[in-house]
C-alpha cells in the first residue's frame, strides 16, 4: 500500500496550549482511518490542520507526491482532499439540489459565467440529481428546513460532490440517534469503497465496524496506530482513553 | 413567485404612466421626483448586489456614485473651454462617450478600492469602505478647479439621439429605461452561476473554500460590477440636476443607499427600488411639512423595519428572494 496523506510534524500553539504537538499521520490509498482520542485531544484542530484552515506553526503535508502544507483550503479542495464539517456547514438558503449543484459547478469550474441561469443546465441538474438519490435527500427543500438526520447526510454529500479523492469527515455522526447512526454508518460503508477517508468520530462502535486503521490521539499527538484489534487491545490505549474495562 | 412577477410589473407599469399623470394633475414636479427615484433606485439595486446578493455590506457606494457625476461634470468643463482634462483627455459631452467614461472611472476605483477593502471583512469592511469614499470626498473639495466646496455646473445635459436635452419627460424615460436594464442584468446575473457563488459567498464563506473555491476574486467582481452601476446612477443624477457637488460623495449618501437597500428588502432587486421611492417619497412630502424632516423619517423608518423585517418588497411581494 502507499501513503495517499502523509503529516509529519505538526505543530499547532494557541498561546500556552499545543493543540497539535509533533503530530505524525499517514492514511493509506483506498483505506477508512480513524482518527480517535478523548475531547480535547486536537481532533477537530488535525483536521483544521490538513484541510488549509489553519496554518502549521510547524510540519509537513503531502498529499500523494506533492508538498501541499502551503497550499490554501480551496486550492487542496481542487488537489483533492475535500473536509465535511463536525457542526453542519451548509448553504442555508439553497435546496439541497441548489448546495450540491453550486458544488459541482465550481469542481467544474467556469465559476464566472455570469449570464446563463444556473438552475437550467442539465450538466449541472443531472449529476445533482444523482447524489440526491444517494444520499436519499429531498431536492427542493431549503437546507435550514431540513431535519437534522438529512442536514448531516447532505454535508457528507456535499464533500463527495467535490470529487475528492481524499475525504477528512469531521465526525458525520454528531448529534444522529440510534436509526439515523445506523443509516450513516451504511452510507460511510458504502462510500469507502470508492475514497480514502479520515474519519473522526466518537461512535466507538461505528469506528470499529467501518475502519481499516485506527489512529489514537491524546494531547495532540498519535499514540498508538493500527488495526482496530490491535487499538483495542494496546494496553497504551486503554490506559490513556478507552479505559481499563474496555 | 407569479405574485412577485404581478408586483413587479404594476411597479413598472406605475413608474411608466409617471408623466401621464404629471400632466393630468398639472403636477410637472412629479417628474423629477419620478426622476430622482429612478436613478436613486439604480444605485440601491447596484448596491443590493453586495449588499443584500453576496452580503458585503459596502458603505461607501456614495463614492462611485460621486465619481460618475463628476466624470459629466469634468468632462463637460472641460468641452466648455477647449482644455483637456490631465493633459490628455479632451472634454466631451455626448451621452454615448460620457456615460460608459462615468461606468469606466467608477469601475476603476471598485477595482483598487475593492482590491484593498476585501482583505477584510465585518466591521473593518464597513469602515474601510467608509474611508475610502470620505478620501474621495474630501480630493474633490479641495479641487478648486472643479469647484471645491461649492461644486461644478454646466450648461446642458449630455444629448442622448432623439431626446431634447430640455425635454424633462424624455429624460426622465431615459432614465427609467437605464433602471430597466440594470433590473434585467441584476436579475440574470444572480441567477447565473456567478451568481450562485456569490450566493454562497453570503450564505457561508468559510463553505465556498471547503469546497474548492477561493471567494476574493468573486467578491472583487461583485464589487467592481456593483461600483460600476452606481457611478452610471451618479451621470444620470449629475444630469438631471445639471450640477455636481461633493454632496453626491457624502458619506451620509452612503447611508441613503443602505437605508434604501434595507427598507426596500435586501437581496430582492425590486425591493430596494421600492426603498428608493420610499425614501425619496417621504423625504419630498415631509419637508414640505418641515425642515426638520429627518425627526419624523427616522421614526417611520423603525416602524417599517420593526413591522416588517423582510422590508416593503416582503410586505408586497410575498415570501422568498
Amino acid at each position: 500500500m502507499t501513503a495517499l496523506l502523509i503529516a509529519t510534524g505538526l505543530v499547532k500553539r494557541f498561546g500556552g496550549l499545543r493543540a497539535a504537538d509533533g503530530l505524525d499521520l499517514a492514511v493509506e490509498q483506498g483505506e477508512l482511518h480513524a482518527l480517535i482520542g478523548p475531547n480535547g485531544a486536537g481532533k477537530s484542530t488535525a483536521i483544521a490542520l490538513l484541510a488549509g484552515e489553519l496554518a502549521p506553526d510547524a510540519g509537513r503535508i503531502r498529499l500523494g507526491a506533492a508538498d501541499i502544507t502551503r497550499l490554501s483550503t480551496a486550492a487542496r479542495v481542487r488537489a483533492g482532499l475535500a473536509r465535511s464539517y463536525q457542526t453542519t456547514s451548509l448553504f442555508a438558503d439553497f435546496t439541497a439540489l441548489q448546495n450540491l449543484a453550486l458544488v459541482l459547478q465550481i469542481r467544474a469550474g467556469h465559476s464566472f459565467r455570469g449570464w446563463t441561469p444556473a438552475a437550467a443546465d442539465p450538466r449541472l441538474a443531472a449529476p445533482a440529481t444523482a447524489l440526491l438519490a444517494r444520499f436519499a435527500l429531498r431536492p427542493d427543500t431549503p437546507a435550514r428546513d431540513l431535519s437534522h438526520g438529512e442536514q448531516r447526510q447532505l454535508e457528507l454529500a456535499m464533500a463527495v460532490a467535490t470529487g475528492a479523492s481524499l475525504l477528512l469527515l469531521d465526525e458525520p455522526m454528531a448529534g444522529l440517534g440510534p436509526a439515523e447512526s445506523e443509516a450513516m454508518t451504511e452510507t460511510l460503508a458504502t462510500l469507502k469503497r470508492d475514497a480514502t477517508i479520515l474519519l473522526v468520530e466518537h461512535d466507538m462502535d461505528a469506528v470499529f465496524a467501518l475502519a481499516d486503521r485506527v489512529t489514537v490521539l491524546v494531547a495532540g499527538r498519535a499514540i498508538a496506530t493500527g488495526t482496530p484489534e490491535a487499538i483495542r487491545a494496546d494496553p497504551v490505549v486503554r490506559r490513556a482513553y478507552l479505559g481499563e474495562d474496555a | 413567485m407569479n405574485r412577485q412577477r404581478y408586483a413587479t410589473l404594476v411597479i413598472l407599469a406605475l413608474l411608466a404612466l409617471v408623466p401621464l399623470l404629471a400632466w393630468a394633475l398639472h403636477r410637472p414636479d412629479f417628474i423629477t421626483l419620478a426622476t430622482q427615484v429612478a436613478i436613486f433606485a439604480i444605485a440601491a439595486v447596484a448596491l443590493d448586489l453586495l449588499l443584500g446578493h453576496t452580503g458585503l455590506p459596502s458603505f461607501g457606494h456614495a463614492g462611485f456614485f460621486g465619481l460618475g457625476g463628476y466624470t459629466v461634470g469634468i468632462l463637460a468643463f472641460h468641452a466648455a473651454d477647449g482644455s483637456q482634462f490631465l493633459g490628455f483627455i479632451p472634454g466631451a459631452t455626448a451621452a454615448w462617450v460620457v456615460w460608459p467614461a462615468a461606468i469606466l472611472a467608477a469601475a476603476l476605483a471598485a477595482l483598487v478600492i475593492g482590491a484593498l477593502s476585501l482583505r477584510t471583512t465585518g466591521v473593518s469592511f464597513i469602515m474601510i469602505t467608509l474611508a475610502f469614499a470620505q478620501m474621495l470626498f474630501f480630493l474633490f473639495v479641495s479641487l478648486k478647479l472643479y469647484g471645491g466646496d461649492d461644486g461644478l455646473g454646466f450648461r446642458s445635459r449630455n444629448p442622448v439621439p432623439g431626446i431634447s436635452p430640455r425635454d424633462n419627460t424624455g429624460f426622465y424615460y431615459v432614465c427609467l429605461v437605464a433602471l430597466l436594464l440594470v433590473l434585467a442584468g441584476c436579475h440574470r446575473v444572480t441567477r447565473s452561476r456567478f451568481g450562485q457563488v456569490l450566493a454562497g459567498i453570503r450564505q457561508n464563506e468559510r463553505r465556498i473554500a471547503a469546497i474548492g473555491l477561493s471567494p476574493y476574486r468573486y467578491k472583487l467582481a461583485a464589487f467592481v460590477l456593483s461600483g460600476a452601476v452606481a457611478g452610471l446612477a451618479g451621470a444620470l443624477y449629475a444630469n438631471m440636476l445639471r450640477f455636481i457637488s461633493p454632496d453626491a460623495l457624502d458619506w451620509t449618501l452612503s447611508g441613503e443607499f443602505m437605508v434604501m437597500v434595507v427598507l426596500g428588502g435586501a437581496g430582492t432587486l425590486m425591493g430596494p427600488v421600492l426603498g428608493a421611492a420610499a425614501l425619496v417619497l417621504l423625504q419630498s412630502a415631509l419637508s414640505q411639512w418641515t425642515e426638520h424632516w429627518m425627526i419624523v423619517m427616522g421614526p417611520v423608518l423603525v416602524l417599517v423595519v420593526l413591522a416588517a423585517p423582510r422590508g416593503i418588497w416582503g410586505l408586497v411581494g410575498g415570501r422568498g428572494r
